[in-house]
């Protein structure tokens, strides 16, 4: 029984069904990565493990409880942080404010938390009184990835978090990912850029038309000449 | 079913009115039909604006006004001694502006930056002050003639009726100039832009006593029928009412009453053809597509601000006609009486309730809700005499809720707006298809 | 020199004192309609009506108050009655959030729906204020009715123009800054307030965040209430209280939110001025003032008036619609209409 897990989903926004039986597992301190190419259902399947599209078959299970009929402002309760892939920060509002509204729903201290975030992303707290959208893209998204750490979450889950960025902030980006997963965080994101993604993931999904096609580590999904050939442009 | 339903409502609305002729009067009942002919016709504009295009406007008391004004200037009997006194300089006043607005508009075509606005600030004031040079002594010559009579330059001297199209005409054109600025940004824009350009109409034709004599009014307008006291002289219509077996005088007053409404259901009729023929058109199909999915309409290459202007000016046109009418029905033209709540919003629950996107349903609106309007005084007078019976005379409540009873009207239309729109948006006659 | 002393001082009697206290008065009408704006993303029509109901309570109450001898004097009885306008009009907002607004926020429908709900709510309430009130003028302003009279200025400097400041202006200008400071203070050092920011500046990321919106917006009607309330207040104490008066402020106050981009409190604030001003110095009569200043051949015999009083609303129109054409995000940027 994996940490968190989506199993055999099935479901979409309309009357058509995006997944279909469509399994997504990760564990504490673990990257996943969903690949696939464009329409693959990605994101959808993300956002079925989040509540943000509903699913009739299948169910989504959380450190061992079924989660499956909360929304998502009640899975961030449970410990689910989600990273949406644009208009991820509040622009209008300061680097600190944008964590403070990250931390809304808890009611204790969370100063530790965002010392511990600005750690993690030392140019947050340099910047901490600028507003995020006079910021770069790659701190944008280092504002809304701390964002979402504030609430302390078991599970991340990044829609996309290098779209958009150079391929120097796009290392940076998932270094940063990787040093989130040391401190337990499981981790489950959705990649564009298949190839670099695999190399951090413990864990590789690749979906094709809203089905698992390929589940394997990281690196076996680098090395299967199949998925290379198709999916990672050979 | 759906027809048959229609038809029994419009039966019913005719039912009520026959209810008014034989309870009340005849002559009452003629009085109210004729304001139904012409709220219908007011909220078909709207409909065409709202129901067509999504197009909120706030500002129909204006384009009415706009009517009015054009009664006025049509059939008016020129003052020729103002015109001698002071209409050149009107005329160079108004070049004047239109060279400065015309010059401002080119410097800030071919100028850039800082000296862009320093140049057109200066032409705008220089345009202004030169403008109100000529303007004001031509405004004073024309006003000291006569003021208690005239002080005005008066109209064209033609029938009153060619007021009807100049009136729309008058509103489209006000309609492109808001349009022209509103349109195209979000919508709460134009719902603002036209509350704004309806208060200075009304400003306008409240204060520019040279134009309109201002709140002196212009009374004795010229009708489109004959007069019941020429009526009442006439050989063939006192045999006509000798033969129907009815006193002369109550029937000229029915008599003109009658053609008032015949006038007025025929432009309704006409307009009506119209509308229903545009919205079944291509433009009608094309117009509700981008009304129901804008963006897709914007995708597939429609000019949508340009479809919603074109919109905009025929449903401000029609509400202008309609304007002219009313004044021409009043015989006199009353700045000071327009106000919103009697000439925005009422359209409104007349297009809410009808049916927006309908054009029966708009017609039977207009009808029903000028009737509910009318009718509410007494029976709120009533309703009131019944509250307060058991109160002494005397008694402060009870005159406070007599005298506030015509307010309960206006709380009652508001009510019945949000009521519709929240449990019953498509309104008695729905739009066909549907959104 | 006394020559330009007293053109000074005439201006700033006509135009500089009671063009501020107006700004000060626009300015707060101004900032509830873009938090309204901000928040639940419509232009209240109702906004004017809204201050007509909570002014309208706040008279009823000094009158109750005035009645059984009550008073602050100096200072006018209806700042003692102030806060129960706050209240009442806080009610009749959550009231009118909870029948109209919230199912159209429910079944999200489109901005224009909101609008002309709030129109058909602005003839509601302008139906109850003219059912209880009446619709004519009402008086309620007591107290000391001057800080500084003109004849005293007259006499204390010599000069032959005087200076006269209302109470009721220096109250609209100490108030308004208080009301304008508390504001931002919550807005931007309260969790509450940052929330309420956070929403307008992002709905989705807020409610991902788990910032509840029905909390949000109640909190956006109760201090547009109390904005309103006040905003009605000092206009009725500085003037007087006319239902129709305060309907017809919503133009003023819609060019004032715009000016200054809607949605930006900051803006609604410099709008508010911005209008007030253009406002009042373009329907003041220059002929005396011009008279000190300019030598006698070249003294005019007309007033000199830019525009006359009747047409104040078209000045609100015009900035209005300068500011479509040239910059609709306003001064301060604030959000595209």
């Amino acid at each position: 029984m994996s940490f968190l897990s989506g199993e055999n989903m099935t479901g979409g926004y309309g009357a058509a069904d995006i997944l279909h039986d469509c399994t997504i597992a990760v564990e504490k301190g673990e990257i996943a990565v969903i690949v696939g190419p464009n329409g693959a259902g990605k994101s959808t399947a993300m956002k079925a493990v989040f509540g943000m599209l509903s699913i009739h078959t299948g169910r989504v299970v959380l450190d061992g409880t079924d989660i499956s009929g909360l929304s998502p402002q009640d899975r961030v309760k449970a410990g689910m942080g989600f990273v949406p892939q644009t208009n991820n920060v509040f622009t209008s509002l300061t680097v600190q404010e944008n964590l403070e509204m990250g931390a809304y729903i808890r009611t204790d201290d969370f100063s530790e938390t965002m010392e511990r975030v600005f750690e993690l992303f030392p140019i947050l707290k340099e910047k901490r009184n600028q507003q995020a959208g006079e910021l770069s893209g790659g701190q944008r998204q280092q504002v809304a990835v701390g964002r979402a750490l504030m609430t302390q979450p078991k599970v991340l889950m990044l829609d996309e978090p290098t779209a958009g960025v150079s391929p120097i902030v796009m290392d940076e980006l998932f270094d940063n990912i990787i040093e989130v997963a040391k401190t337990g965080i499981a981790i489950l994101m959705v990649e564009q850029n298949a190839r670099q993604a695999l190399n951090i993931a413990d864990k590789g999904y690749v979906l094709v038309q809203g089905r698992n096609r390929f589940t394997d580590t990281g690196e076996a999904l680098l090395a299967n000449p199949e998925v290379r050939k198709s999916f990672l442009g050979g | 079913m759906r027809i048959h339903r229609n038809v029994l409502l419009f039966a019913g609305m005719f039912g009520l009115l026959a209810i008014v002729g034989f309870g009340q009067s005849w002559s009452v009942a003629l009085t109210i039909f004729n304001l139904c002919l012409i709220s219908s016709v007011m909220a078909l504009g709207v409909n065409i604006q709202w129901g067509y295009a999504g197009l909120f406007n706030v500002g129909i008391m204006g384009f009415a006004a706009l009517g009015g004004v054009a009664a006025v200037l049509v059939s008016k009997p020129p003052v020729t001694e103002a015109w001698s006194a002071g209409a050149a300089g009107i005329g160079l006043a108004i070049i004047s502006l239109g060279v400065t607005i015309a010059a401002t508009i080119y410097a800030r075509r071919k100028l850039t930056g800082r000296r862009r606005s320093l140049v057109s600030f200066a032409i705008i004031v220089a345009g202004f002050f030169i403008t109100r040079g000529i303007f004001d002594p031509s405004v004073s010559a024309i006003e000291a003639i006569e003021p208690a009579k005239t002080g005005y330059l008066g109209g064209l001297g033609l029938p009153v009726i060619v007021s009807w199209a100049v009136g729309g005409l008058f509103a489209a054109g006000a309609a492109w100039l808001v349009g022209k600025i509103a349109l195209g940004l979000r919508s709460d824009y134009l719902a603002i832009a036209t509350l704004g350009i309806s208060e200075i109409i009304i400003a306008v034709l409240k204060n520019e006593d040279w134009l309109t004599r201002g709140v002196k009014n212009v009374a004795g307008l010229d009708r489109p029928v004959p007069r019941e006291i020429e009526l009442q002289n006439t050989d063939w219509f006192i045999s006509l009412a000798d033969t129907l077996g009815t006193n002369v005088i109550s029937f000229s007053s029915i008599f003109v009453k009658l053609s008032y409404s015949v006038l007025f259901a025929v432009v309704l009729l006409a307009i009506m053809w119209l509308s229903e023929k545009a919205l079944k058109s291509p433009w009608g199909r094309m117009m509700r597509a981008i009304r129901d999915n804008r963006d897709a309409a914007e995708a597939m290459g429609k000019d949508v601000t340009r479809r919603h202007l074109q919109v905009f000016i025929l449903g401000s046109a029609v509400v202008g006609i309609a304007g002219a009418m009313l004044t021409t029905l009043d015989g006199q033209f009353t700045p000071g009486t327009y106000n919103p709540l009697r000439y925005t919003f009422l359209i409104w629950v007349m297009v809410i309730v009808g049916g927006s996107g309908n054009n029966w349903g708009s017609v039977l609106g207009g009808f029903l809700i000028w009737f509910v309007w009318i009718e509410a005084e007494p029976v709120g007078a009533w309703l009131m005499d019944v509250v307060t019976s058991g109160m002494s005379e005397g008694n402060g409540l009870r005159d406070h809720l007599l005298k506030s009873a015509p307010h309960m009207r206006l709380m009652v239309m508001g009510m019945i707006l949000l009521l519709v729109l929240r449990f019953s948006p498509r309104g008695l006659i729905p739009e066909k298809g549907g959104r | 020199m006394t020559d330009i002393l007293n053109a000074l001082i005439l201006f700033a009697n006509f135009v500089l004192v009671p063009a501020t206290a107006y700004g000060a008065q626009l300015a707060l009408g101004a900032l509830g309609v873009t938090l309204v704006f901000g928040i639940l993303r419509f232009s209240n029509f109702a906004h004017g009506d809204t201050m007509a109901f909570g002014t309208m309570v706040t008279i009823l109450v000094t009158w109750w108050f005035q009645s059984m001898g009550v008073s602050i004097h100096p200072l006018p009885t209806a700042l003692l009655a102030l806060p129960f306008g706050i209240l009442a009009t806080v009610g009749m907002l959550l009231a009118t959030d909870r029948l109209v607004y919230r199912f159209y926020r429910k079944v999200k429908a489109a901005p224009i729906v909101f609008v002309m709900s709030s129109v058909g709510v602005m003839f509601v309430m302008n139906g109850i204020v003219r059912f209880i009130i009446g619709p004519d003028d009402q008086r309620f302003a007591d107290g000391e009715r001057f800080i500084i009279k003109a004849r005293d200025f007259k006499a204390a400097t010599g000069m032959a123009e005087g200076l006269t400041i209302k109470v009721s202006q220096a109250l609209t200008l100490g108030i308004a800054v208080i009301v304008v400071i508390a504001l931002f203070w919550f807005l931007q050092r309260t969790r509450t307030g940052k929330s309420m920011r956070a929403f307008s500046d992002n709905e989705d990321l807020a409610l991902l965040s788990g910032i509840s919106p029905e909390r949000v917006v109640m909190i956006t009607w109760i201090i547009a209430a109390a904005l309103a309330t006040i905003a009605g207040t000092l206009y009725g104490l500085d003037k007087s209280f006319k239902p129709f008066t305060y309907f017809q402020l919503l133009l003023p106050i819609f060019a004032a939110a715009i000016v200054g981009g809607i949605g930006n409190p900051l803006g609604a604030i410099a709008g508010g001025f911005v209008v007030a001003f253009s406002e009042v110095t373009i329907t003041y009569a220059y002929k005396k003032f011009l008279r000190y200043l300019l030598p006698e051949n070249l003294e005019p015999d007309s007033l000199v008036q830019l525009l006359s009083t009747d047409y104040k609303f078209a000045v609100s129109f015009v900035i209005l619609v300068m500011v479509l054409l040239i910059r609709p995000t306003g001064i301060f940027k604030g959000k595209v209409l």
